[in-house]
């Protein structure tokens, strides 16, 4: 190999930069949104990386569903102070106390179709004119389409037919005001690459993605942690098993799998040999094939 | 590598892959998305709650078998529609390799989706259906791999079930293609006899074409050499931000689009001109001891000068063209708005956004023939070659050198969509290169063969262009020395007429083939018709320029001699010469000297306001920033003046 080869991760990562910069550069009131989940992790940290030696020239926020994991909470906050970044957070519970939304109720219920409600709002707010998220294109088959900088209308929706064509790395980011955009830096990226960065990167994850022992309960083929937010149905019990979490969502929908990797290296491994998408796991999109396009559409992330 | 010392061992087989961006093009139902689905199945890309929600669609509508290119396909209105409509992105990978597939339909008018999925790709795959030989669309893929720059390309020849896996219709296919390739700026072609639905070749090798011998598509995915493919010749990095933690550091991050880059090397900011030397290059990771083709890092500089996002930094003796006029290959790509030769637009080259007119619509290239037209304008999925203008200047570097500072886009400031890509082709800049373009030229059937068109392109499809039997290398050797132009520029009474006179009478003695062209053989006739405005007097300048270039390959050593105040008039000059033959020669003295010598009062009535516009007062002059030979006149002798000019020539054309 010639002393210029870089491997896939290398250039994953410059290429994460270079959309980082790119977003600094042309938008004038970027944000950083975090889930606490391993993309944005490594969002995170990359947008460190992009602006080295000097800090993240934007904040960090965080759509709070109120259902989440109290690790992932407390990781964030520990994380973020890190990485000397600024945070903000929104919250679902007050665009319900608001009368912005109406909770859905029953034990399905799920808050995940609110937070749409809650980001847009958020962005208004602060006037954020780009909003930067950890999408990939290999989660979801509407996702494939996604460009780097991806152009949102002034009611903040995605509209695939009307999307400008992402030539070479020339990104137009020109919009009028009250237009917006999401720029996705880990676009190119598979969960088996990002995983594969945690490793040799060596970054701070929450615990929840390995292998540990929780009460869960089985629905419709998805085990769900145990909590108050997951009322039991009739016919179901929890029961203990040995879980570890691919994806980091709500409790009401995120599914744990059966695993006993307890390291990343682990972790690596099962994801080259593994049969199931982490997407598989996640409740809200086996309600329908279309789910995430609908979803997108409206101007969820 | 420490980072991966505490990795185990199965997993580091994972870590060190190479990344292989490829498009894939073909006409509809040719079988793409059965190939894809195949390779993404085959290499196990595909998930299996992927593969039931598969079945579950397939049965829904109503068929046997499950349909692998049901896999690929995205949107739902896209699905209504049984076709797929846009650039999508899908990844799979092996242990040597990661791959991104920018898949994008085939479909006539999506020449759009073909360009974008394109701009980005190492490696084009071409399908071809076996029953129906090598058509029309499968030499427009080929056509726009080819304007993309794209290095490889690869040429499945598809559903050979359905032709018996016949060899002769695998070899016509193959002819036929390769015939046409010729006229394409492909180097590397392969092909590969398959059926994307059987399996055959795909990932395995087929027993039912025992006449093939050579690789699977995967394997030569897998191992097609793309590391040579990387322009590290030419240090470019554009400035994307300015990074000031504090008063005492300013660090300018980018990537580095091509080339290489060390701490210590001397380097100049464009447009500025301004030189300093890399103090160092920093990232997260720590300083590196070079930084190079790929890679996003942070410049720091020895001197304190300025440099914002949008403009560029470049070694000292590599610098790309500074101008404010290219011509460019466009891919039209608004479906409301057509071309326009009155409005403007934005352009986006590199970090740099500047205001942009298309001066010139030059022909219209038909995607499916290559054959050019004259054209008013070009609509959604049209192809041209236009002179755009541009009210600041830009770096650029012609498209076949360098994708990166070769390539922008067009974006409609009304309503902000991006509206065309184009691919820059400037004028052949390196004596080689130039002589060998003659030379293909001369061999190539008029107006066929796109690489012709790294010249300056004719106006009209009736016109091309015909170099002579006869070569500038065959006149060169006759008269036995180069040809070349020497450019005075200068104010007037610096000292350019007298030199300039000097120079000629001694080279013509000493037996060389020289010719001189002032204002007064230029202006009486070529350019009878312009006056002294500032547009005349550069149009004067662009007519004398290309004179002398037609003078130069006649073998001439072209003494010109004139004010030339824009820089930009001059590097136009020296630009549309091969690199090296150009001699700027600036006379010069300072303002009070040139008062006194004033010989015909053109001074003094300058300053009395009677002449308008004259350059020194009432007009500017742009100093050039490195001119071969600086003179003096205020100190130097015309005869010490002369001396140095001799040797500069001398040193070119010997
Ligand atoms: N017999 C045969 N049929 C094929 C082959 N490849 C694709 N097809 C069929 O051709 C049709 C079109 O294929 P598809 O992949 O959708 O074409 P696309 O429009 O290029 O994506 C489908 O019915 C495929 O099953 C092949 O190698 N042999």
């Amino acid at each position: 190999m010639s002393a210029y080869h870089m491997n896939h991760l290398k250039q994953l990562e410059s290429e994460a930069i270079y959309v980082f910069r790119e977003v600094a550069a042309q938008c004038e009131r970027p944000v950083l949104l975090f889930s606490g989940g391993k993309d944005s992790i490594t969002c995170a940290y990359l947008a460190r990386k992009a602006f080295w030696p000097g800090k993240i020239p934007f904040p960090v926020m965080h759509i709070d569903t109120g259902h989440n994991f109290q690790e992932t909470l407390d990781f964030r906050d520990y994380f973020l102070s890190e990485l000397n970044a600024k945070l903000i957070v929104r919250t679902v519970q007050d665009s319900i106390d608001k009368g912005r939304v109406q909770e859905e109720t029953g034990p399905q219920a799920s808050r995940n179709a609110l937070q749409t409600v809650t980001l847009l709002d958020a962005l208004k707010e602060f006037q954020f004119d780009c909003a930067i998220g950890g999408a990939r294109r290999d989660e979801e088959k509407a996702r494939a389409k996604e460009r780097f900088f991806s152009f949102r209308n002034e009611f903040g929706q995605w509209d695939p037919k009307n999307q400008r064509p992402e030539l070479w790395y020339l990104f137009n980011g020109q919009k009028k005001k009250g237009e917006h955009f999401r720029a996705f830096p880990i676009s190119n990226w598979t969960e088996l690459d990002v995983w594969q960065y945690i490793l040799i990167e060596d970054i701070e994850i929450p615990n929840l993605y390995l292998s540990h022992e929780r009460e869960v309960v089985e629905r419709d083929g998805v085990l769900l942690a145990k909590s108050s937010v997951v009322p039991l149905m009739e016919g179901e019990h929890h029961e203990r098993r040995k879980v570890r979490f691919r994806t980091i969502g709500d409790m009401t929908n995120t599914g744990a799998v059966e695993s006993p990797a307890h390291s990343v290296d682990d972790i690596v491994q099962e994801i080259a040999a593994t049969r199931t998408t982490e997407r598989g796991g996640r409740a809200d999109d086996k309600r329908s094939e279309a789910a995430m396009e609908d979803r997108k559409r409206q101007g969820y992330f | 590598m420490d980072k991966y010392d505490n990795v185990s061992e199965l997993t580091q087989q994972y870590l060190d892959r190479e990344l292989l961006r490829f498009t894939t093009a073909g006409s509809v139902d040719d079988g793409k998305s059965t190939l894809i689905g195949r390779m993404l199945y085959d290499s196990k890309a595909i998930f299996q709650d992927q593969m039931e929600q598969l079945e579950t669609a397939s049965k829904l509508r109503g068929e046997e078998h499950v349909d692998l290119a049901l896999l690929t396909d995205g949107l739902r209105a896209e699905r209504e529609q049984g076709i797929t409509i846009d650039v999508a992105y899908r990844y799979f990978s092996t242990p040597k390799r990661k791959f991104i597939i920018a898949d994008t339909p085939g479909h006539v008018q999506y020449t759009r989706n073909m360009v974008t999925g394109a701009s980005t790709a190492d490696l084009a795959v071409i399908l071809i259906d076996a029953r129906n030989g090598v058509l029309t669309q499968s030499k427009r893929h080929g056509f726009i791999a080819s304007l993309l720059g794209i290095p490889h390309v690869l040429v499945c020849v598809n559903k050979m079930d359905l032709v018996d896996y016949s060899k002769e219709v695998y070899d016509k296919i193959v002819a036929d293609y390769t015939a046409f390739s010729e006229k394409l700026e492909v180097h590397d072609i392969t092909f590969i006899p398959i059926s994307a639905l059987e399996g055959d070749n795909v990932v395995t090798k087929s027993e039912r074409t025992p006449w093939y011998d050579g690789a699977t598509v995967l394997h030569h995915l897998e191992s097609v050499t793309i590391a040579a493919d990387r322009n590290l010749v030419d240090f470019r990095f554009p400035v994307q931000y300015v990074i000031r933690p504090h008063q005492d550091y300013r660090g300018f991050a980018g990537m580095v689009v091509s080339g290489t880059i060390k701490p210590g090397e001397e380097i100049v900011a464009l447009p500025s001109g301004m030189r300093s030397k890399v103090r160092e290059i920093t990232t997260y990771d720590g300083p590196l001891e070079e930084a190079f083709e790929s890679q996003s890092v942070v410049l720091s500089l020895e001197d304190e000068i300025d440099v914002s996002r949008g403009e560029m930094i470049c070694r000292r003796h590599n610098v790309p063209h500074v101008t404010q006029r290219i011509e460019a290959i466009v891919s039209w790509m608004d479906d409301k708005n057509p071309l326009s030769l009155t409005g403007h637009y934005l352009l986006q080259h590199t970090t740099h956004v500047v205001k942009a007119y298309i001066s010139e619509l030059l022909y219209e290239i038909d995607v499916n023939t290559m054959h050019r037209s004259s054209a008013d304008t070009l609509e959604l999925n049209e192809i041209g070659r236009v002179e755009i203008k541009t009210a600041e200047p830009l770096f650029v570097d012609s498209y076949r050198n360098n994708r990166a500072t070769g390539s922008f886009i067009l974006i409609d400031p009304v309503t902000n969509l991006t509206v065309a890509a184009g691919m820059i082709r400037t004028d052949t800049h390196d004596a080689d290169d130039y002589i060998e373009t003659q030379e293909r030229a001369r061999r190539a059937e008029a107006g066929a063969e796109p690489g012709t068109a790294g010249r300056t392109a004719p106006k009209s499809e009736h016109i091309t262009y015909e170099a002579g039997a006869i070569t500038l290398a065959d006149r060169e050797k006759r008269n036995g020395h180069k040809a070349a132009v020497v450019w005075f520029t200068g104010l007037s009474g610096s000292g350019k007429s007298t030199i300039s006179l000097a120079l000629e009478k001694q080279l013509f003695e000493e037996g060389l083939q020289v010719t001189r062209l002032d204002g007064d053989n230029v202006r009486h006739g070529l350019s009878s018709d312009l006056g002294f405005s500032i547009e005349d007097r550069r149009e004067n300048i662009r007519r004398v320029a290309e004179a002398a270039k037609l003078l130069f390959e006649a073998g001439q050593i072209v003494i010109c001699s004139f004010i030339s105040p824009f820089a930009e008039d001059r590097d136009f000059a020296r630009r549309i010469l091969p690199e090296g033959r150009f001699v700027e020669v600036y006379t010069t003295a300072d303002m009070d000297t040139l008062k006194s010598r004033d010989p015909k009062g053109l001074y003094e009535k300058a300053e009395r306001g009677e002449i308008q516009q004259f350059t020194g007062v009432t007009s500017p002059y742009e100093a050039p920033e490195s001119p071969e030979v600086v003179v003096d006149t205020a100190v130097a002798t015309p005869e010490e003046g002369l001396t140095w000019v001799v040797d500069a020539v001398r040193g070119v054309v010997r």
